[in-house]
């Protein structure tokens, strides 16, 4: 039996047929995330109300996404909340999971569903008891008033310095879990010789921490970054459900100007321009945390 | 030769992605219809002779007595035209707010839709050609003659849309609403107040109240729109109904800059400053805080008649319900106030006849009868029907009173697009004392301004 010559190349089936196996999956990609997107960044260039004609503005809408103070404070909200979302847990989830993982907790795997907990409920329900939490006759201000702190008792999400930090502790409490549950993950992975080695050379459990076990899971922290910090940018639930921006406008995010802009006040082109450039913010950023992870990696 | 297949990859991402944005014109061109009025003549009232015919509705009257009111009409309905069947679709009203933008660009659009009155809402659905301008129906059916000029003008427009609270009427509201002043009356009674019936009366009885340890004005702000209703009532204290009007409706020739809107304003600062609001209100929810209210904790409540059915089941005989006193400079009572969502005609409706004979019957006398029993707010005719409650008696005469009067102005948020999120945003930096008065109502003014072209 003859065989014809197979082309040169890699191996297996040529590039052509490896394609035609990725077309299912791309024609379902395409449809759902490509061309929403495509067509998001096409109405973004136009000034349009959703029921009547559009006029074609160009880059009109990103110069008032850019030149809008509003707009502009909204952006400028979603990184303060990423220090919340994603930088305070990340310290939290580092301290919590290496005590975990050092300490052979009785009932590790308790605690870890305890603190994975928020994670799975819902984030409306988390914004309604939150809400309670931080209401004038909530919880903190209960414990407060008991333990004699009766002047620092305020209605949390109405005062002007405290609503973002409030609304951002949220995120951090609903964080932490992912986070510590991911660095638990990856401390397990670590290889124990690692640890008697460092412990021979006379490391304490700081120095051991900081020479073994950080360099080992970064990995693991560029993915909770890149999950939280998308999170963060892209709040709308538990903004508009807690404070719907407010008081003024201390709160406001992108996601809740999208929301506003294309269905309160019907400007569809301005919402997509805002969403495009979260996404623009979005990608840049996920770009630089898994840069960094991976060059640190090598 | 991976390399070319690469490119030819990319390339051919590239030339779809082309392809998708040189296919789409440019959005929302397919309907230019324009919102013709049907004429006179061919105006159908007898609803039984239109034959077979299947309605879409799309409603918000999910909640119980709304709810009781909607199926009870409809039954009634099919009873006497079974040759007409409804096809009802309820939604909250903020699915039916968030859906309907689409649903009446869509080609399968609904018969009848209750759109908000606001600007971002019906004036847009106006504008869009895509209601029916009911002024034919209104002459045919003898709307104009039952419902009052002020109650038509909240679901009236410019045929383009741009003119609201005068102009052609696009829709039939079934329920009024009211802005005005609930009471403990229980609690007055133990302080040794009269309910107020000046302006100064009710000034010392929030003072009585302070002194005697009692939360005077509850207030829950956190969702920001709830000290627009306060400011409203306070509003009409100091300045005219018809200057209020031109500012409610965003019709150009008004000022928020005003002395008497400054003297309103200033009156809430004074409020503040004199702690007369619930604690921390600015970070208090709307619910909780009347509902603090009907559990005894406070005085006075500013609110609206949708209140009337919780607060009387909670509270019995111990609330009541009174129009805030007669404006300083005399006159009758001023006070926020409006309607349910009104009922509109889709131009895409193949049926305008038949959709016109639901409305007019979910309207009619009967059907207000109907409303009373089931406890909502019926927009006309209300003193002629039996409240349900003691409370619900003060509301309903409330609103006959002010309706009849004239006395009612539309709500402030519905002047401009954008004013519902404008006011509430001022409002709350105002209360928190951010702002002055005068820096609140520039605010407020360019908002305004911004919209009339002023």
């Amino acid at each position: 039996m003859a065989r014809t010559a197979r082309p040169a190349g890699p191996p297996g089936e040529p590039r052509r047929v490896g394609y035609l196996y990725v077309l299912p999956g791309f024609v379902v990609y395409a449809l759902f995330a490509l061309y929403p997107l495509l067509k998001a960044v096409y109405l973004s260039l136009f000034d349009w109300d959703g029921l009547t004609l559009g006029t074609w503005v160009g880059l009109g809408n990103y110069g008032e996404v850019l030149t809008d103070e509003r707009l502009r404070a909204a952006f400028g909200h979603a990184l303060v909340l990423m220090v919340f979302f994603a930088l305070l847990p990340l310290g939290i989830g580092l301290v919590l999971a290496s005590i975990l993982h050092r300490a052979r907790v009785r009932g590790l795997s308790f605690f870890r569903t305890v603190v994975f907990l928020p994670q799975v409920v819902a984030m409306v329900v988390i914004a309604v008891a939150w809400r309670r939490i931080y209401a004038p006759d909530g919880t903190i201000n209960q414990v407060l008033s008991a333990i004699g702190l009766e002047s620092w008792t305020r209605g949390w999400l109405g005062e002007y310095v405290f609503a973002l930090p409030a609304v951002g502790l949220v995120g951090t409490w609903f964080e932490t879990g992912l986070v510590t549950v991911l660095l638990l993950a990856g401390m397990g992975r670590i290889s124990r010789d690692l640890y008697e080695a460092a412990r021979l050379d006379g490391a304490g459990p700081v120095r051991e921490f900081f020479a073994v076990t950080l360099p080992s899971v970064r990995g693991e922290i560029a993915v909770a970054l890149t999950l939280t910090v998308i999170a963060a940018l892209k709040t709308f639930d538990l903004i508009y459900l807690t404070t719907a921006g407010g008081p003024g406008h201390q709160t406001t995010v992108p996601s809740y100007e999208v929301y506003r802009q294309a269905f309160e006040l019907g400007r569809v082109g301005l919402a997509c321009a805002i969403g495009v450039c979260l996404t623009v913010v979005i990608f840049a950023i996920s770009v630089v945390i898994t840069r960094v992870g991976d060059r640190a990696g090598d | 030769m991976p390399r070319t297949h690469t490119i030819r990859a990319a390339a051919a991402v590239t030339a779809l992605g082309a392809g998708l944005v040189l296919s789409a014109c440019a959005p929302g061109g397919s309907d230019t219809s324009s919102s013709s009025a049907p004429a006179p003549s061919s105006v159908k009232t007898d609803a039984a002779s239109l034959g077979n015919v299947t309605l879409t509705v799309w409603d918000q009257e999910v909640r119980g007595g709304q709810e009781k009111q909607m199926s009870t009409l409809n039954a009634q309905f099919h009873e006497k035209y079974p040759n007409i069947t409804i096809k009802r679709v309820s939604r909250s009203f903020d699915d039916l707010v968030k859906t309907l933008r689409l649903a009446l660009s869509g080609a399968d659009a609904p018969d009848v839709v209750q759109a908000n009155n606001t600007r971002s809402q019906m004036g847009e659905f106006v504008k869009a050609g895509q209601l029916v301008n009911l002024d034919p129906y209104a002459a045919a059916y003898g709307w104009d003659k039952r419902y009052p000029e002020s109650v038509r003008a909240v679901a009236s427009y410019s045929p383009d849309g741009k003119t609201f609270g005068s102009g052609s009427l696009f829709g039939m509201p079934q329920v009024g609403e009211v802005v005005g002043i609930f009471y403990n009356d229980a609690k007055l009674k133990s302080l040794g107040i009269n309910p107020p019936t000046t302006w100064a009366d009710f000034d010392a009885a929030l003072q009585t109240a302070k002194a005697k340890g009692e939360v005077p004005l509850v207030l829950g702000n956190l969702e920001k729109w709830p000290a627009g209703h306060v400011f409203g009532v306070v509003q009409g204290r100091f300045t005219k109904a018809e200057d209020i009007r031109t500012l409610g409706f965003g019709q150009p020739g008004g000022s928020w800059t005003t002395p008497e809107n400054t003297q309103a304003a200033q009156t809430l600062v004074d409020w503040v400053d004199k702690g007369y609001f619930s604690k921390g209100f600015n970070g208090l929810d709307y619910d909780p805080a009347w509902q603090g209210f009907s559990k005894g904790r406070g005085v006075f409540l500013i609110a609206g008649s949708w209140l009337q059915a919780d607060l009387s089941s909670a509270m019995g005989g111990d609330v009541k319900f009174m129009l805030p006193p007669a404006p300083e400079a005399g006159g009758s009572a001023v006070t926020t106030g409006g309607t349910g969502l009104p009922f509109a005609i889709t131009n895409t409706s193949k049926n305008k006849d038949a959709a016109a004979a639901y409305i007019d019957f979910i309207t009619s006398e009967n059907a207000m009868k109907v409303l009373a029993e089931t406890g909502n707010l019926p927009v006309v005719e209300t003193q002629q029907q039996t409240a349900p409650d003691p409370l619900g008696k003060d509301v309903f005469t409330a609103f006959g009173t002010v309706s009849t009067a004239n006395g009612l102005v539309p709500y402030l948020d519905w002047a401009t697009p954008t004013m519902g999120d404008t006011l509430g945003a001022t409002l709350q930096d105002l209360l928190a004392k951010k702002v002055t008065p005068q820096q609140a109502l520039e605010a407020l003014q360019k908002d305004y301004g911004d919209f009339t072209g002023q």
